[in-house]
């Protein structure tokens, strides 16, 4: 059972704007619930009013231009898992989005509210972050655009202000001779590690782009171990993947919970980056 | 912290008019209430059950437009204007479905319980891919927990009834 709210439906982004300046803490965004929802069930969150975002039109689309996919932020998972422009320009995004939680949560569950809920144990956050995402973002009458990599502060804290809407998810289409891979390790219902790499392979290995999720509060790029395979050689840089791993795995900020020790968590960091980077290269 | 809840002066009433097993319905539920509730207690079909309450088990999957969701977790208003199906719904006639069918000839159930969410998804499934590998089988199927079977004689009801139906249709 849930406790009584009272539902608004905007019709348009600078409504839904608008009715979170008002009510500030005490109304929220509503779009698929897979998340909300639950915190509400459990009492760990309660609202006086849910903003139903989903009558808002033009945000669940996904548009492919000269150098980018733009991926509305109302898009199912489902969506994007059938989506023939993810399919062709970027495939480690469909994949990831097929393998997200189960149908259920898929048919409802938005990129959006995954991404602005910012649960820690969660898959795309990591992988935006390593393809260089841009989150489009909106309120009453301005518009900016936030660095993949800058948008998760800490656990469910965006860089999101209160009255501010994320509206789109733009993506760059990988260069011909791009690579990228997602890997996720669990065994309980939500991811407990997750890893993506990118980079163009252009003699060597260049343009390295690495980000750890789900072991640590917020999924992040690794600067440091970018470094450790930056400009080498293929098989340089094959070399350096276990140290890569290991400070990989230090910059998750593991904690020790059910999901695993943080030196467990830290050692699949450095497995999965090492798969990673073969997964991308084959 | 939790802190008083405003009071409305009144329940907000939301009309929800929707089909639901063929038929269509008019009903009006509150901005919170849940689908899985309502189709229970209000309507009386009993078939998907709350297990898990955290949509992972499947239990509670109830098609909507054809697709599997966990009503457990879906606000009722959310199916107006949409078509629901229950197990409740699925004989036709009472001529059973292929896929109940099967899961009665190839032991699909043990106590039943996760069976009505196991069916619908598994009709999600075969609606969607009518000929589906057993990867793609348990793929789709990965949210529906069964703490009987093995998983099994699932697999084998939803391959023998996807058999049936392509050599029907």
């Amino acid at each position: 059972m849930l406790r009584r709210f009272r539902l608004e439906e905007p019709q348009s982004v600078a409504e839904v704007s608008e009715l979170l300046g008002r009510f500030g803490e005490s109304a929220k965004v509503y779009a698929g619930g897979t998340e909300l929802l639950l915190a509400m069930k459990e009492g760990l969150v309660q609202y006086e009013r849910l903003v139903n975002v989903k009558n808002v039109t033009g945000l669940n689309e996904i548009t492919v231009t000269d150098g980018s996919v733009t991926i509305g932020a109302l898009c199912t998972h489902h969506q994007l898992e059938t989506s023939a422009a993810l399919t062709e320009k970027l495939p480690a995004l469909k994949k990831l989005e097929q393998n997200v939680a189960n149908v259920r949560v898929r048919q409802v569950g938005t990129i959006g509210g995954n991404l602005c809920f910012a649960e820690p144990h969660a898959d795309p956050g990591t992988l935006l972050i390593a393809l260089g995402a841009k989150l489009i973002t909106e309120k009453s009458s301005s518009k900016r655009e936030i660095a993949a990599e800058d948008f998760f502060v800490d656990a469910y804290e965006t860089a999101l202000e209160a009255d501010e809407v994320l509206t789109k998810i733009q993506v760059p289409v990988p260069a011909a001779n791009g690579r990228s891979a997602y890997l996720k390790f669990g065994y309980l219902e939500r991811p407990s590690v997750g890893v993506a790499i990118a980079f163009n392979l252009n003699g060597g290995v260049k343009g390295v782009k690495v980000a750890v999720g789900c072991a640590g509060p917020a999924p992040r790029r690794v600067a440091e171990a970018e470094a450790l395979l930056e400009g080498k050689s293929k098989d340089e840089a094959e070399r350096n993947l276990a140290q890569a791993g290991a400070v990989a795995g230090r910059a998750a900020q593991a904690i020790s919970d059910l999901h695993g020790s943080q030196e467990y968590k830290e050692h699949i960091v450095g497995v999965l980056l090492k798969r990673a980077f073969e997964r991308a290269l084959s | 912290m939790a802190r008083a809840m405003t009071r409305h002066s009144e329940a907000q009433s939301i009309p929800v008019s929707f089909t639901l097993n063929g038929r269509l319905h008019e009903i009006e539920v509150e901005p919170h209430e849940l689908l899985l509730d309502v189709v229970r207690d209000q309507l009386g079909l009993t078939g998907a059950k709350r297990s898990c309450d955290v949509e992972v088990c499947g239990a509670c999957t109830l098609l909507v437009d054809g697709r599997p969701v966990s009503a457990c977790t879906t606000l009722a208003f959310e199916v107006r204007g949409r078509s629901v199906l229950t197990i409740e719904g699925l004989a036709e006639n009472g001529k059973l479905h292929p896929l109940q069918q099967a899961f009665i000839e190839h032991g699909g159930f043990q106590c039943g319980f996760c069976t009505p969410g196991m069916i619908l998804a598994a009709k999600a499934l075969l609606d969607e891919n009518p000929n589906p590998s057993e990867a793609e089988l348990k793929h789709f199927m990965h949210g529906n927990i069964c703490r009987c079977t093995g998983y099994k004689k699932i697999i084998e009801s939803i391959m023998a009834a996807a058999k049936k139906m392509r050599v029907k249709a």
